[in-house]
């Protein structure tokens, strides 16, 4: 009988106990903000899909130098890049460098292996999109585009 | 319905999930109900199966390391280590001193984050929707301070072998500490607002009662077990990385129910800030990366690496055979020997009962599934 | 309503009764569109959200959007259901929820009709609310609705016993089930809250019951059944349900003003037997976000717990108190 009443008390104190938590909440500030109308700074360090470093020292706007080793190590086999040999000048010229971003994980490989360092990721988090192939990037064209 | 009928039992079939509020993810358990009473539950795996295992099979090593957060997503940074370190343990390397304190920070950033939304998860499985939303606050807070050092929110693709990715810096270490007191100024509101909870208690205490030796015939692992009274905890069972330098206590409790393994997992949440307080106390500097060959075959034999991961005993079995490609990989995750404990713990329960079980087990479907 | 009008061609208490159920129906779905806002917006701040902000000013207009797409949506029959109570369970459900308007008193001239046996008269046309949610459990051919449906059965007449019990108490007081003479004995701030607030609590606690409310909302209990008895409605049948259960909550937290806390009386207002209804709507729109207050606190109970809840501890102190009550009125 006295652990009828006690458990009544007890239980009685928790459950008002749990309500005075919720509406001490309800009168702070919301914490959540309206995305799209307001967005939170992206950290710097953010992974976006990778992109080719502007390069305004280089001729062709970039380091790329076809070596094609994020080809190989890419494990998703996502870049499809290639390069061609051209008459006076050194190594090899970029021609294509194409990201499908459907099948990247944004593992940072390639960004790592890059013996020129000539990719970097991008800020992009907002992908949008009707179609697979909207999300096949052309990186060559990027970097030529961004003036 | 009809081959029930022909037994002459009052018992009826109830599909629960795939798509289900509380299997969290494609789990599927189809039950055998008699009213209200679960009968037999048979958890039906697969629907996320992704051959993670063969996977690494079949590609060079370095090419598993973004699949190993796609497993767990709450805990995807121990899942790096875990990797890492059994290529580390099988080619011979040492991560650095700095890079090795780097993970076990990260790694317990993972657990709190894991833990935090696991403790939402279970609460919201019992029908209350608003400490979710708390627990959510603060794990923004973890997830914000990793964004800025991975790159990442979820599936962090951070570590590697010899070390780790991009050093951490006096910023990170500041809002790792920030963070760590306002984790520690929080608890007191859970503990008011759920643990003392009369309807809470009432719904997991003496729920899903089972014993050390249940536990051991079904190898679990982790909170779960702990909740039955053996301190069983990777990080000191089997110390790896830099654990051995940190003092902390294995939580336990004895009673082996839903309670016991929800107190384990609060009281783990304050001894991972305690970790994370000493790591950071004692960051060495020096570089987070070692000297790592550029081209790492992995030599013949095997090579074995365990971590705690927030769910329980998480093993890497990886074996070599002198190329860059693993012969045989075989990944021990605990979520599977934690779910298959399911049958016979729930067996006579009610249906809600089972809810809150499922909740306390603290399921990562595509964990399972792999 | 009750002002003299010569009408000549129509009997003027057939146009009263008219004028009533058209506020009825206008009190029922302004109540919906108020709650529904609320709820929301306030399941929002306790959980440190905005809630709904897109449309209107803070969102103000979002019930009106829900409207016209629950409106637009098609009916979705799923195969093997029993047609005719599929389409008939959210019309028995809504329907009864306008009629107890009738003779709720929002004001000393503000009621449709006040019958002598008007308190059993709601608790009679409320109960037809647990017959629309077993044959939507049961029609709908869905084992999660039917499980909801079998609880909401149980757990409903379990609780019409200790909500029963503490009427009585207060008709012991009163000596009418006119809701009017209900409000009329608590006149001059003598309210029955404060001769008996445990019949107050009591009664409080078994309306959540009856109107599945959390924490007793287990016929809807999204974690274990997806959403119970309304697991396979869409569009307006789902809408009809909802609108519903927020009228029920109206109601019995009308019945709860009406009983405990005074009814229309407070200070007193110019043209008092019109705007009294304030009082009357202030304080049951208080015990509705009461009831929302407690919805985004706790957990849910568990299906043994409930009915232990109701035996053990509302039973039991129900009946002491009725005894309590009687004792004291013959002394």
């Amino acid at each position: 009988m006295k652990d009828y009443f006690a458990l009544i008390f007890t239980g009685g104190k928790s459950l008002i106990v749990g309500m005075m938590i919720t509406l001490r909440e309800l009168f702070r500030p919301v914490v959540t903000v309206q995305y799209p109308r307001e967005k939170l700074p992206l950290s710097p360090n953010y992974r976006g899909h990778t992109i080719l470093i502007r390069d305004e020292e280089k001729p062709e706007k970039h380091r790329c130098i076809s070596c094609k080793m994020c080809e190989r190590e890419c494990p998703s086999n996502c870049i499809d890049l290639a390069g061609e040999k051209r008459e006076g000048v050194k190594g090899m010229v970029l021609i294509k460098y194409r990201l499908d971003f459907t099948k990247c994980s944004l593992c940072g490989t390639c960004v790592e292996v890059c013996p020129p360092n000539a990719l970097d990721f991008s800020k992009v988090y907002q992908h949008v999109g009707f179609s697979r192939e909207d999300f096949h990037y052309d990186l060559l064209a990027m970097v030529e585009e961004d003036k | 319905m009809t081959t029930m009928a022909e037994k002459g039992e009052h018992r009826y079939i109830l599909n629960m999930g795939p798509q289900h509020p509380s299997t969290h993810g494609v789990l599927r358990v189809i039950l055998e109900m008699e009213g209200e009473y679960v009968m037999d539950p048979q958890p039906v795996l697969g629907y996320g199966h992704r051959m993670h295992e063969k996977m690494a099979e079949s590609r060079p090593w370095p090419n598993f390391l973004p699949n190993a957060a796609r497993m767990d997503y709450l805990s995807a940074l121990i899942y790096n280590h875990g990797y890492v370190g059994v290529v580390e343990r099988l080619a011979g390397i040492e991560a650095t001193p700095r890079a090795e304190y780097i993970r076990v920070i990260t790694s317990e950033l993972n657990r709190l984050q894991s833990h935090l939304l696991w403790l939402g998860v279970l609460v919201l499985d019992l029908g209350a929707f608003t400490p979710i939303m708390y627990t959510f606050e603060d794990r923004e807070k973890i997830l914000d301070i990793l964004e800025d050092v991975t790159g990442s929110r979820l599936t962090y693709c951070y570590m590697r072998v010899g070390g780790v990715v991009r050093d951490i810096d006096d910023k990170f270490v500041e809002r790792t500490r920030e963070y760590i007191s306002w984790q520690r100024s929080r608890m007191p509101m859970y503990d008011k607002l759920v643990t003392g909870n009369i309807i809470f208690r009432k719904r997991i205490e003496k729920i899903g009662e089972f014993n050390p030796d249940m536990a051991r015939r079904y190898g679990l692992t982790g909170p779960v077990l702990r909740g039955t009274g053996i301190p069983y905890d990777i990080r000191r069972a089997e110390p790896y990385s830099v654990y051995p330098e940190f003092d902390f206590e294995i939580p336990t409790e004895t009673t082996g129910d839903c309670m016991a393994a929800y107190l384990v997992r609060v009281r783990e949440i304050e001894q991972s800030l305690r970790i994370l307080e000493q790591a950071l106390d004692k960051l060495p500097a020096g570089p987070a990366m070692a000297k790592v060959p550029k081209k790492l075959k992995l030599p013949a034999g095997d090579a074995c690496y365990a971590v705690e991961s927030p769910r329980g005993e998480l093993v890497y079995h990886l074996t070599g055979d002198g190329s860059d490609t693993p012969y045989r990989m075989k990944i021990r995750v605990p979520s599977f020997s934690n779910l298959s404990l399911l049958p016979e713990l729930c067996r006579g329960m009610l249906l809600s009962d089972l809810c809150a079980c499922m909740g306390s087990l603290d399921l990562v479907i595509p964990e399972i599934d792999r | 309503m009750s002002t003299v009008m010569n009408t000549g061609f129509l009997p003027l208490e057939l146009l009263r009764i008219i004028f009533a159920l058209i506020c009825a129906i206008v009190i029922v779905f302004g109540n919906a569109v108020v709650m529904g806002y609320l709820e929301r917006k306030l399941a929002g701040r306790f959980q440190r959200r905005p809630g709904p902000m897109e449309v209107g000013w803070h969102g103000i207009l979002q019930l009106a959007v829900d409207g016209v797409k629950l409106v637009g949506k098609q009916l979705i029959i799923p195969k093997q259901t029993d047609r005719v109570l599929y389409r008939l369970a959210p019309i028995i459900s809504f329907a009864p929820a306008i009629m107890p308007m009738v003779v709720i008193p929002f004001a000393p001239k503000l009621q449709g009709r006040d019958f002598d046996i008007g308190l059993i008269f709601i608790l009679a046309v409320v109960a037809i609310n647990v017959l629309a949610i077993l044959i939507a459990g049961w029609s709908s051919n869905n084992k999660y609705s039917l499980l909801g449906a079998m609880r909401s059965v149980a757990q409903n007449v379990a609780y019409e016993i200790p909500m029963l019990l503490t009427l009585l108490s207060v008709i012991l007081v009163t000596g009418t089930f006119s809701l009017r003479g209900i409000v009329e004995a608590q006149s001059g701030g003598a309210w029955f809250i404060f001769f008996m607030p445990v019949a107050f609590l009591i009664f409080f606690a078994a309306t959540l019951a009856e109107t599945n409310r959390a924490p007793f909302d287990l016929p809807e209990a999204e974690s274990e059944l997806t959403a119970g008895f309304m697991t396979e409605f869409s569009g307006m049948g789902f809408s009809l349900f909802f609108m519903a259960e927020y009228t029920y909550m109206f109601i019995a937290c009308s019945l709860t003003v009406i009983l405990f806390l005074g009814g229309w009386s407070g200070p007193p207002l110019p043209y008092g037997e019109y705007t009294s209804a304030l009082w009357f709507f202030a304080k049951v729109y208080a015990l509705l976000l009461t009831m929302i207050w407690i919805r985004w606190t706790f957990p849910r109970v568990r299906f043994d717990q409930l009915l232990n809840f109701c035996w053990k501890y509302l039973v039991p102190f129900s009946l002491v108190h009725l005894l309590v009550t009687a004792v004291v009125l013959k002394l």
